[in-house]
């Protein structure tokens, strides 16, 4: 429906974008995808960002996803190093980042072509180049400029050229700094976002700096408005209705370390690893400000040893990685197991296996995080499926790890990583935050690892409570924590501490079921496939397919009430961004196909017939792919 | 401590004094299942001494091990403790530290556990230079796993790995903690001189940094006579004393007259001591009290009240807040 109004309002192809102007009718729609490109350091992301938060302002529904190239400086105008942002603009509320893009602002051809080459760009895409290079004193490059372009008109783009660098040199020296003010004056203008909103990202981006920073930016904001309103043919308006409570608008890394600092840890234990980094960036400055360490340690082992000392001695600590971070934390993690020390892990993933895809989104992990570390090392295992649960699950997680003295993994990927969604703004309880280190005297006879015959569960003594002194070991031991040479304690003790995962499962609710609870399919899925899920479920039932979907947020211990559930339903199968054999390659059959991780989990717990599909592009699943997934399910026998 | 009420009688009065005083016996656990004459049961007889005579509090002390022989260092202190994975030690220590300032905190390591698996945390932990004792327990062997040569093996040590004796010199921790920046204490021990042992050990502990104390102990197991020439012949032990280090005592200098006057702030001088092959230094290399320590520039003092926290987390929630247009007029 988008594309056939956007057909109306530019009819002409390959416009240069100077023929209309005045005041038009603004194009109502109820959703769009912009981006905007640029070569790294040319202030793209910082564009695309404020354009999402001003659009969250005006009370659209938003989702903002970050592109970022791999290099850290990759070369200009580089096929490959596209940098900016992605945002997804609704009426109402969105739930991820969609299907391909509406409308581009590209900085140069190259990025662009990047783009169009990854198949990200609807096939009628609007796209808003910069034409300083079609007057560029390097012949080559005015030839690639020039090439590209008509090969984008002929191809059924509709590009628009627009003078960027030529505009914002009538206000600024260097026209790199402060292109993107002028091209967010112009979506301003495109979407009809008020300008004022606009002028407040600045003053909140650079407000700490000189007051000429921010006036040369908020005029450069003014000139892409009022450049866009006297050049462009067209304009559109998403209508939204303002929230009534305020809503934080933050990605998924801020949101774990906000987290953090609500549940009330005070240590973070890290190594640099792409895409986690970025929540200890901002918890390290939180920190210094409301008490609390994050202490970068030499390598992953020592961070999460720091982590699991700390823990052991006072409240729950947490570290914070990636995959190939988690991989090297395996034997702490099983020490923390063994030793019962709370600890919260979170596992940002990305491409795996090995170094993979750093910078991009994979659900990869979810086997390591349950069944990893050598033996029965019985572990709590979370996954937010959105950015609002990307905070809470940080207070579950520590809650959970102080109330069972277990290591609770907290899995997202690099897509809630650097994806913006506005949700409610919390608001603080105290429950959220640990009770002070207990200091009080062990009662005389007690022992620190008094194991309760039904939950396994057992209180921990934390050094400076008299009369608790005992030395907690890795090897297996006795309820006096003293080693045991005893193999019958032994077992005794791998059943204590996988009760203790019962006992929370005892806990649990059923998850709920998106649509109705019976049906043809069901698609079963967890992290953040939950809101392209959910809108291709909705989207199928809209079409009358009796589809629905159930989204699990506890993957160790499952819920209760999955059975049950998946009974309901003529057909299930999981949606997962992890490796799964394709049944269409020759030699793979029943026997030897490799599923999906969670379809594994399903499979062999409950004896269902679960499907699997999988996708592992290093980008977030489409809903428009899963539709088709799901039609193809329902039309097989 | 705050069970204390307010008339607290002069029997409790009496009783805490009482709680104040230690014997030998508050910090023996268990029998030691090490070898007969294995060098540790001489550290672990200095430590316990210097627990019981700095009168630590048991519930108030931790020691934190990896894995080895020495490693089982903690199940003989009725201490707190922490024995866990191999080479891991000092990054646990580190974090029993930054989370509990108030905690005395010891590190048993040994020279597999701390010179080879453990080898990058050696190095930072140096140069965090934490308030830690530690203490190498350098046999020159791994010995739980029965034999195998460690990077401290002098060159041709025959082990099971090694069957014609090992390949490489071996590494001198000495050298290594000394070439770290930040580093703050070295000393040097030899587990049959308990004397000598006992005051390096004492010195460790009153040193605020990270006092690194090898410690040259025998195995009578898997090398009996590794060390019989230094003990066999004491002028292959160089005692190093000072004003500001050890001071020795009439009867040691009878038996070990191969002494070397040592200022342990001079860390070239230190450097030159430690790089010696023939003799064995003895005593405090290099001590400097005024390196600061990580937790004293990482600990926060913030005590973290959930108001605290409500602040704080308001504050931040602030900067990402899109406020619905009457609310904000309403701030405003």
């Amino acid at each position: 429906m988008n594309e056939m109004i956007i057909e109306k309002s530019t009819k002409k192809t390959g416009n240069k974008a100077k023929a209309a102007a005045g005041k038009k009718a603004a194009i109502k729609l109820k959703e769009h995808i912009v981006e905007i490109i640029s070569d790294s350091g040319e202030g793209a992301q910082k564009c695309g960002q404020s354009l999402g938060a001003i659009a969250a302002q005006m009370g659209n529904g938003i989702w903002t996803t970050e592109i970022i190239p791999a290099e850290i400086r990759p070369p200009a105008r580089s096929v490959a190093g596209a940098s900016g942002n992605r945002i997804r603009i609704g009426a109402g509320y969105i739930t991820n980042g969609g299907d391909e893009t509406d409308l581009v602002v590209a900085f140069n051809e190259q990025v662009l072509l990047g783009r169009v080459r990854a198949k990200e760009l609807k096939p009628n895409c609007v796209i808003l180049l910069e034409s300083m290079w079609r007057s560029h004193s390097d012949q080559k490059i005015v030839a690639s400029y020039i090439e590209t372009h008509d090969r984008l008109v002929a191809a059924g783009y509709k590009v628009y050229e627009i003078p960027m660098e030529q505009e914002c040199k009538k206000i600024v020296a260097d026209a790199k700094r402060g292109k993107n003010m002028f091209a967010l004056g112009m979506l301003c203008y495109l979407y009809s976002l008020e300008l004022k909103l606009g002028a407040d990202q600045i003053v909140l981006a650079f407000g700490k700096k000189d007051q000429s920073v921010v006036d040369a930016n908020i005029k450069l904001l003014e000139a892409g408005h009022k450049w866009a309103e006297a050049n462009l043919d067209f304009c559109y308006s998403i209508p939204a209705v303002r929230s009534t409570e305020p809503q934080l608008v933050v990605n998924g890394n801020t949101a774990i370390a906000l987290g953090v600092l609500a549940s009330g840890m005070e240590i973070c234990a890290m190594y640099p690893i792409t895409p986690a980094t970025s929540a200890s960036h901002y918890l390290s400055e939180v920190f210094e400000k409301v008490g609390g360490m994050v202490h970068q340690a030499e390598d992953e082992i020592a961070a999460c040893a720091f982590a699991i000392g700390a823990s052991y001695a006072g409240k729950c600590t947490i570290t914070i990685t990636s995959g190939p971070g988690y991989s090297l934390k395996q034997e702490a993690i099983g020490l923390a197991v063994m030793g019962e020390i709370p600890l919260v892990v979170v596992n940002v993933q990305r491409g795996g296996p090995s170094t993979g895809q750093p910078t991009k989104m994979e659900q990869g992990d979810l086997m390591t995080a349950i069944f990893g570390s050598h033996g029965d090392a019985p572990k709590v295992v979370l996954a937010p499926g959105t950015i609002e649960e990307c905070f809470y699950s940080i207070i579950t997680a520590r809650k959970i790890a102080e109330t069972f003295n277990m290591v609770v993994v907290v899995l997202t990927d690099a897509a809630l990583a650097t994806s913006q969604q506005p949700f409610p703004r919390p608001k603080f309880s105290e429950t959220w935050m640990a009770p002070p280190v207990d200091q009080s005297p062990v009662a005389a006879g007690a022992k620190p690892y008094d194991w309760d015959e039904t939950t396994g569960l057992a209180r921990r003594f934390i050094p400076g409570q008299p009369g608790g002194m005992h030395t907690l070991t890795g090897l297996a031991h006795d309820r006096d924590s003293h080693v045991a040479y005893d193999a019958e304690i032994n077992e005794q003790t791998l059943r204590f501490r996988s009760l203790k995962l019962a006992a929370l499962q005892k806990t649990l609710k059923a998850p709920p079921v998106f649509g109705d609870p019976k049906g043809d399919l069901l698609v079963v899925g967890w992290g953040s496939t939950k809101g392209a899920i959910e809108e291709a479920v909705a989207s199928m039932r809209a079409e009358g397919k009796k589809v629905s979907s159930m989204h699990l947020q506890f993957l160790q211990p499952l819920p209760p009430g999955i059975k049950e559930i998946m009974q309901g339903f003529k057909k299930v199968m999981t949606i997962e961004s992890n490796w799964s054999d394709r049944p269409e390659d020759q030699i793979i059959d029943e026997n030897n196909r490799r599923y999906s991780a969670l379809a594994i989990l399903l499979r062999s717990r409950y004896l269902v017939d679960v499907d699997c599909w999988s996708e592992v592009k290093g980008q977030p699943i489409k809903p428009g792919t899963m539709r088709r997934v799901m039609s193809e399910k329902l039309k097989k026998h | 401590m705050n069970m204390m009420s307010d008339t607290m009688s002069a029997t409790a009065c009496l009783l805490q004094m009482a709680d104040e005083h230690f014997e030998l016996e508050d910090y023996q656990s268990g029998v030691p299942r090490w070898c007969t004459g294995c060098g540790d049961n001489a550290i672990l007889a200095a430590v316990q001494r210097l627990c019981r005579d700095e009168a630590l509090r048991p519930e108030k002390t931790v020691f934190v091990s990896g894995i080895g022989c020495s490693s089982r260092f903690p199940h003989y202190m009725k201490t707190y403790g922490f024995h866990g994975i191999h080479g891991r030690a000092l990054p646990v220590a580190e974090g029993v530290k930054m989370a509990r300032p108030d905690l005395t905190v010891f590190v048993n390591t040994g020279d597999g556990d701390c010179t080879s698996i453990g080898a990058a945390h050696w190095i930072h932990a140096i140069r965090y230079n934490m308030n830690l004792t530690v203490f190498l327990h350098d046999n020159q062997i791994y010995g739980l796993t029965k034999k195998q040569a460690s990077p401290t093996s002098p060159i041709g040590t025959r082990s099971n790995t090694t069957p014609r004796g090992s390949y490489l010199e071996a590494l001198n921790p000495l050298t290594v903690t000394l070439g770290v920046q930040n580093v703050s204490f070295v000393a040097q021990a030899a587990d049959w001189i308990p004397e000598v042992l006992f005051d390096i050990v004492k010195a460790a502990y009153h040193h605020k940094g990270l006092s690194f104390v090898r410690i040259i102990q025998r195995c009578p197991e898997w090398l009996p006579k590794a060390l019989d020439p230094w003990m066999h012949d004491p002028n292959k032990v160089q005692l190093l004393h000072h004003d500001d280090g050890l001071q020795l005592s009439t009867g040691l200098s009878r038996v070990y007259k191969n002494q070397l006057e040592h200022d342990p702030m001079n860390i070239d001088r230190a450097r030159e001591i430690a790089s010696g092959h023939e003799t064995i230094p003895v005593g405090i290399l290099y001590r400097n009290p005024a390196v600061p320590c990580y937790e004293d520039l990482r600990y926060s003092d913030k005590l973290r009240t959930p108001d605290l926290t409500r602040a704080g987390l308001n504050a931040e929630l602030d900067k990402y807040t899109v406020w619905p247009q009457e609310a904000k007029e309403k701030v405003a």
